[in-house]
């Protein structure tokens, strides 16, 4: 096995370009645990600890550019105000010795069906931010997972930052675990309302091969909600969203929970994740 | 390869480390620093908690070519290297170390390197006595199988109530 350990952006891109077999480690967190537990033997491994630009966000219009290398605990400590819906989720993230290593970049690299981060991403409209020696791809959230643990990136392709449009109103995470850390989701799923745009965003996650998006349960509730008067949420309205959310899922029976049961979670999470939203926005008006 | 590291201030080398090797069987089975223990090996446990440039980290899930040139600090690197020689538990014990001894927060001890490396991480941003729900979230991620975690709470609080008394932070 071979260790590269590039110092600066433009060499990781020609590393991978001339290894595109060698894996990407950020925080090692899926990446040491298939090593230590021999799961897998990478030919190489690209560590991009070392490249100072990828630790960084800023903000960049509306959008909020979050590098590569920002861990969560970062986003956590200081993108909770612009990107609420994925700092809640990054608070679900593993323990804190988890969080202060791992990355939403890493999380997008692995692709698992239940990371926390990608139900906002989808929500949020999130566009991943590719790079190789022929240049940047800006690839939209929902065209980025391809299959269980695959991704939309070309093998010479690496994650440079992960570009998140600056919520414009409230959002919301959710997740089902059988305790309060150290969980991978059972299923999850995250809203963010866009009241400028009279938009809801909807993400699942754990439920599908691939993270995805509720796009009936986003119309319906983008439709119907009353972004004019602000009323109380209908009822009916908060059920049928949570119904459309749970008849976009795909889940499978497996050893973290049954097809049925994550089925009938995602219908709770959802009507109840768009009252919390929708009472903030009519609190917040 | 040969990883250049700086541990509990000590500029270190190893040599012949494979590269898919953690940073944790680098301290451990080539530094001879057998205080973070290998558990796990997937960051579920937490027994192998270090400060990896300040920051507590899972040392089994850091590659160890990612620690070169950078600072570690081992749960042998928290106790006060002049503290005392007495020969009694306490001698030059950090005091989130004295607390868990005081407290009983130990049985078999496998666990208590990881846990006392990440109290004090917990205590060092802290003033006073932090929250038992603060308390719980900064040690959720490091398992006992021993105490059901009522003492190393007990523990936690009086190293903290001790800090704040002594004025001190750490």
């Amino acid at each position: 096995m071979d260790f590269l350990r590039p110092t600066a952006w433009p060499d990781a891109l020609a590393m991978k370009a001339e290894r595109p077999e060698a894996t990407p480690i950020q925080g090692g967190t899926d990446v040491m645990v298939e090593i230590n537990l021999d799961k897998g033997r990478p030919a190489a491994l690209l560590d991009l600890t070392a490249i100072p630009e990828l630790r960084d966000w800023s903000r960049e219009g509306g959008e909020i550019r979050v590098g590569a290398g920002v861990t969560y605990s970062r986003l956590i400590a200081e993108l909770g105000t612009e990107l609420p819906g994925l700092a809640q989720a990054s608070r679900t993230v593993g323990s804190p010795q988890i969080r202060n290593r791992g990355t939403v970049a890493g999380n997008l690299g692995a692709a698992s069906p239940a990371g926390d981060s990608h139900p906002p991403l989808l929500a949020g409209g999130a566009v991943v931010e590719a790079e190789s020696v022929r240049g940047t791809r800006l690839i939209p959230i929902g065209e980025f997972y391809t299959g269980v643990k695959r991704n939309a990136l070309a093998p010479d392709e690496l994650i440079r930052a992960v570009r998140v449009p600056a919520a414009t109103g409230p959002q919301y995470f959710s997740k089902i675990g059988t305790r309060n850390a150290m969980v991978i989701a059972v299923c999850s799923f995250a809203v963010a309302l866009d009241p400028g745009g009279r938009r809801v965003g909807a993400g699942i996650g754990s439920a599908a091969p691939t993270p995805r998006h509720a796009p009936q349960a986003e119309d319906f509730a983008s439709e119907r909600l009353d972004w004019d008067g602000q009323g109380p949420l209908d009822p009916g309205v908060a059920r049928r969203f949570g119904e459309l959310v749970a008849a976009s899922a795909a889940p499978i029976d497996d050893v973290r929970g049954r097809a049925a049961y994550r089925t009938h979670a995602l219908a709770v999470m959802a009507r109840r994740a768009l009252g919390w939203a929708w009472d903030d926005l009519r609190g917040s008006a | 390869m040969r990883v250049n590291v700086t541990v509990n201030g000590r500029p270190m080398t190893a040599d012949d480390v494979w590269e898919g090797e953690s940073l944790l069987y680098v301290l451990r089975e080539r530094l001879g620093l057998p205080g973070a223990k290998n558990a796990c090996e997937q960051g579920e446990c937490g027994s192998c908690t270090v400060y990896l440039d300040g920051t507590p980290v899972c040392a089994c899930l850091v590659a160890a070519g990612q620690a070169e040139g950078r600072e570690v600090v081992t749960v042998e690197g928290l106790a006060v290297p002049d503290g005392g020689s007495d020969g009694e538990l306490g001698g030059g014990l950090d005091e989130v170390q004295r607390a868990f001894v005081d407290a009983g927060a130990v049985q078999c001890g496998f666990c208590t390197p990881g846990l006392v490396v990440q109290a004090h991480a917990l205590l060092a941003g802290s003033d006073g006595v932090p929250p038992d729900a603060d308390i719980r979230e900064a040690l959720a991620g490091n398992l006992c199988r021993c105490t059901g975690y009522e003492k190393i709470l007990d523990a936690v609080r009086l190293a903290a109530a001790r800090r704040a008394e002594s004025g001190s932070r750490a």
